[in-house]
């Protein structure tokens, strides 16, 4: 195994509200090394706020605490805005889900890429742009010359895709969180973007935690898995153990994933028990 | 009334599914007044327009008898003292008196313009979104044309025009109002127009007055109620500045524009007798703010 | 043709086509305009023939005058000889000064020109950041304190503003000058250059006369500029808050900006257009604020002269105020919906 770039100890996040506090995430566990965690769950189970906390990015008035929660040694409980500057893009970065909001409408793509650069790496210009080519090659957008010039309202849905994952992984992090990055995209080009994500990640030795609602996908994308429901982690285990899990929740999500090579006259549904939320 | 009784009540105010007409209406009119309730701000505006209200109704009682008009040429310009809570002004007239039968003239300007405004922009909107096409189009350009004419300055023109006066100076600011509404009106007909209720209604046969009238009208009510609203302030303002000039409400009638405007020869020494009036305006302008932003938000929230 | 002279060839297209829908908008508008000053010149009690013969005149001479203005023509045509005028640059006499009214405008309009410009620079330079301020700290005592400042400005009358402000900054505390441009005692003395005094004072030197003037001008001035920044700032709020709501700024702090940077360097730039649209707005409703600010003030401006003819029946005078300010409102209104139109790249490929 390689080192621990994450160390994570009962983290948990509240949003406080008039009608009373919202734990969104609750006790959760887990380390990461170099390797792939895919964090399944259905809409509200906490796996995006719990991606955002990672990167001191829960938005007001949600308080983050833990007993322990460390990036590669240093402690993340403890960092000043100007910590977390350094941090992020640099060594811990962020995917999210669609490009057409999470790109700058105003800027060009290139610009937006070349930010990064200018942000970390000290590059002027010239040297900014130079990058921004290559990181456009490797993920295989076919013309960066062209791209580096449009705005993101003229790309399409697995182009925009690929032009954040070039702004986001440009500085060459450790660390990538990708929050539903195929979500968005027609099924055609999900492959294709997952194919390039997967060759970074191995290309760069990184860690990865793959937020996703879509256990297929996770299972064979990933090494281990968590599986999440009403912000606490119901199970966690290998991939390839998947069929072996034990926790009801798991094995109803199994169930509920249809098959092409089984035919089932009823699409398996999932029935929650109340005492999960417990 | 017991406590059960009143317990139903809430709840029959509060319920999910209304089973009439008139339970839906009043449960939405409970819902609509706990938030501006709830809201201080908005609570506040309510109160503020409410007195408005009050002073104008009930001015001779509050004015405790005192008449606005007559004058006493040998008290002018008296400082605010237990006579004279607000001071007399330079002939020698009670201020506070003034200012109570004032509300009458703001109150009946706001009324009269909101009656004017707001069904020509109903009945312009609805019919170019309801009708669509070519009619759309050309309504929509008278609209866009009398969106862009400075109101201030036209109304200035028409009461050259026309002498001043407070019907003048109603219809000169009406002129220029009632576009917003028309354009509020219409984007909510076109949303409207295409929903299963309104196909029913065609197929059933109801004139395109009858579906206009019956049942696109309403929707669009809150909307421009609303609107209206925040929009009294400016109207406020705008009829305060003709009367400022002397073109509202003609002597004797009392008008706090006006009343600013007698007051400004002597603003250095007697700063009450323009400062007042000008408090009032700004008060009930302020009110008006408050409360419009209030009902936006019980019927708009997404709006900021 | 490769894909970038495509691209160009789309952007002056995309601007040619603005502007023509621009200039039509304009013409429509401005035809709006005249026919309702039109109307309203017909509408006036004031007999205009009886204005130029005299109401001794016999009926050979009144029906001959009759004819001779046009009146006996049908309101259309009438109107548009009305119009030609217009468009030549007569307005008509002044009653009062016996000038052409056009004489009269061009000669006072830069007294308003000078206070608007002034208010609005004040009010970009103030409710901007106000605004920007107010939405990057939402719900925060700045956010508060810009919300209560904007909603005055709502509510406030300006007139009365004006005077509280005279009686308060003039009567009591003696920092600035009261009514007028400048000292009775400085008139006359700068040579008219521009119109706009401060301009003028400088390039002659005449300090003195420049402090002078600058006394005058910063009551009302600022006045103006209240109102103008509280509008200003409660769009630039708005527009800011809507910017701040979206996923392009995390993906900013993702990438490393500090919070204030995500802030001015992306949210900033993409309200940057609709505020252009915003500050001309503000500008052609402080030509409206003018006149109530200039009639307290005894400022000679465009608004002093409008609300004079105003009193004095000077019906040309009055109109031809109508139809100046009208149109400069209208075209910078205009002007600035096709600014937006062409500026904003979202829409540019469309």
């Amino acid at each position: 195994m390689s080192e621990t770039l994450l160390d994570v100890q009962d983290l948990n996040v509240s949003f406080p509200s008039r009608g009373g506090v919202t734990q969104a995430v609750r006790h959760v566990n887990f380390t990461l090394g170099r390797e792939r965690l895919g964090v399944v769950g259905e809409s509200g189970s906490g796996k995006s706020t719990m991606g955002r906390a990672l990167l001191g990015l829960t938005p007001r008035p949600g308080i983050v605490s833990a007993k322990k929660m460390t990036f590669d040694g240093e402690n993340l409980l403890d960092c000043s805005e100007s910590d977390w500057q350094r941090l992020r893009g640099r060594r811990m970065t962020m995917v999210t889900q669609d490009p057409k909001y999470s790109l700058n409408p105003v800027m060009g793509i290139g610009q937006q890429i070349g930010e990064t650069c200018r942000l970390h790496l000290g590059a002027n210009a010239a040297e900014a742009r130079r990058r921004t080519l290559s990181m456009l090659e490797a993920v295989q957008i076919r013309d960066p010359d062209r791209v580096y010039n449009l705005y993101p309202h003229e790309l399409s849905g697995g182009m925009g895709q690929r032009a954040m994952i070039a702004m986001m992984l440009v500085a060459e992090p450790d660390l990538l969180i990708a929050d539903e990055p195929t979500s968005a995209l027609d099924v055609t080009v999900q492959n294709e973007v997952l194919r390039i994500l997967d060759d970074l990640v191995r290309d760069r030795g990184m860690g990865l935690i793959f937020i996703s609602h879509n256990l297929t996908v996770v299972s064979s994308f990933c090494d281990r898995i968590l599986v999440m429901y009403g912000g606490k982690i119901m199970e966690e285990c290998k991939a390839s153990e998947l069929h072996r899990a034990k926790h009801p929740y798991t094995r109803a999500l199994i169930a509920a994933a249809p098959s092409l090579e089984v035919t089932h006259k009823e699409l398996a549904t999932v029935t929650r028990d109340p005492a999960w939320l417990a | 009334m017991t406590a059960a009784s009143q317990q139903s009540l809430t709840q029959w105010l509060e319920s999910d599914t209304p089973a009439s007409s008139r339970q839906a209406l009043a449960g939405n009119v409970y819902r609509g007044t706990r938030s501006i309730v709830s809201n201080p701000a908005a609570l506040a505006g309510l109160i503020i327009v409410a007195l408005l209200i009050v002073m104008a109704v009930m001015a001779p009682h509050l004015a405790r008898g005192i008449s606005p008009i007559e004058q006493n040429l040998s008290n002018r310009l008296h400082a605010p003292d237990t006579a004279h809570w607000f001071g007399t002004d330079e002939l020698g007239r009670d201020i506070y008196a003034r200012t109570l039968y004032g509300a009458r003239v703001t109150i009946a300007m706001v009324l009269l313009v909101s009656v004017i405004v707001g069904p020509i922009g109903l009945a312009v909107g609805t019919l170019a979104g309801f009708l669509g096409g070519w009619m759309d189009a050309l309504l929509m350009r008278i609209t866009d044309i009398f969106l862009a004419f400075p109101r201030l300055v036209l109304a200035l023109a028409f009461a050259a025009a026309l002498g001043p006066g407070i019907e003048n100076a109603v219809i000169a600011i009406s002129l220029t109002a009632w576009p917003p509404y028309a354009r509020i009106a219409r984007a909510e007909t076109v949303t409207i127009a295409k929903s299963d209720f309104i196909a029913a209604a065609k197929m059933l046969g109801a004139s395109t007055w009858r579906i206009l009238f019956k049942h696109i009208v309403p929707l669009c009510l809150s909307s421009v109620i609303v609107r209206l609203t925040l929009d009294m302030a400016g109207i406020i303002l705008t009829a305060a500045g003709l009367g400022f000039l002397g073109l509202g409400a003609q002597p004797p009638t009392t008008e706090w524009g006006a009343m600013v405007s007698a007051g400004r020869e002597v603003i250095l020494d007697q700063w009450w007798v323009a400062t007042i009036p000008g408090i009032a305006i700004f008060v009930v302008s302020l009110g008006f703010n408050l409360l419009g932003d209030g009902l936006r938000d019980v019927f708009d929230p997404k709006s900021v | 043709m490769t894909d970038t002279q495509i691209g160009q060839t789309n952007i002056v297209g995309h601007m040619l086509r603005r502007a023509s829908s621009f200039i039509a908008s304009l013409a429509l508008t401005f035809v709006g305009l005249t026919a309702i000053t039109f109307l309203i010149s017909r509408l006036t009690k004031i007999d205009p023939v009886l204005a130029i013969v005299g109401d001794k005149a016999s009926k050979e001479v009144y029906d001959k005058t009759f004819v001779m203005l046009g009146l006996d023509k049908p309101l259309i045509v009438q109107y548009g000889a009305y119009l030609r005028k217009l468009l030549s640059g007569d307005l008509g006499t002044s009653v009062l000064t016996s000038q052409p009214v056009l004489t009269d405008l061009l000669h006072v309009f830069p007294a308003t020109f000078e206070l608007a410009t002034i208010a609005t620079i004040f009010g970009v330079l103030i409710g901007v950041p106000g605004g920007v301020l107010a939405a990057a700290r939402k719900g925060q005592w700045p956010d508060q304190l810009v919300r209560v400042v904007c909603l005055f400005g709502y509510s406030i009358p300006v007139f009365w503003l004006g005077l509280v402000g005279l009686f308060v900054f003039y009567g009591k505390l003696g920092w600035v000058s009261g009514t007028g441009r400048l000292d009775i005692a400085f008139d006359d003395i700068v040579t008219t250059r521009t119109g706009i005094l401060l301009i003028d004072a400088a390039i002659s030197g005449e300090w003195e006369i420049f402090r002078n003037a600058f006394s005058h001008l910063i009551l009302p001035a600022g006045i103006l500029a209240y109102f103008s920044l509280a509008y200003i700032a409660r769009m630039t709020r708005s527009f800011m808050i809507d910017q701040l709501s979206q996923e392009y700024i995390i993906a900013a702090r993702i990438k490393g900006r500090s919070y204030w940077g995500a802030v001015w360097k992306h949210a900033f730039p993409n309200i940057m257009v609709p505020l252009i649209t915003v500050i001309g707005l503000s500008y052609a409703s402080l030509l409206e604020g003018a006149v109530l600010t200039e009639t307290v003030f005894a400022w000679p401006g465009l608004g002093q002269y409008i609300t004079r003819a105003l009193f004095n029946s000077d019906m040309n005078a009055v109109l031809g105020g109508t139809v100046l300010v009208g149109t400069v409102f209208i075209g910078v209104n205009l002007f600035c919906d096709f600014l937006y139109k062409v500026f904003d790249p979202r829409l540019r490929s469309s």
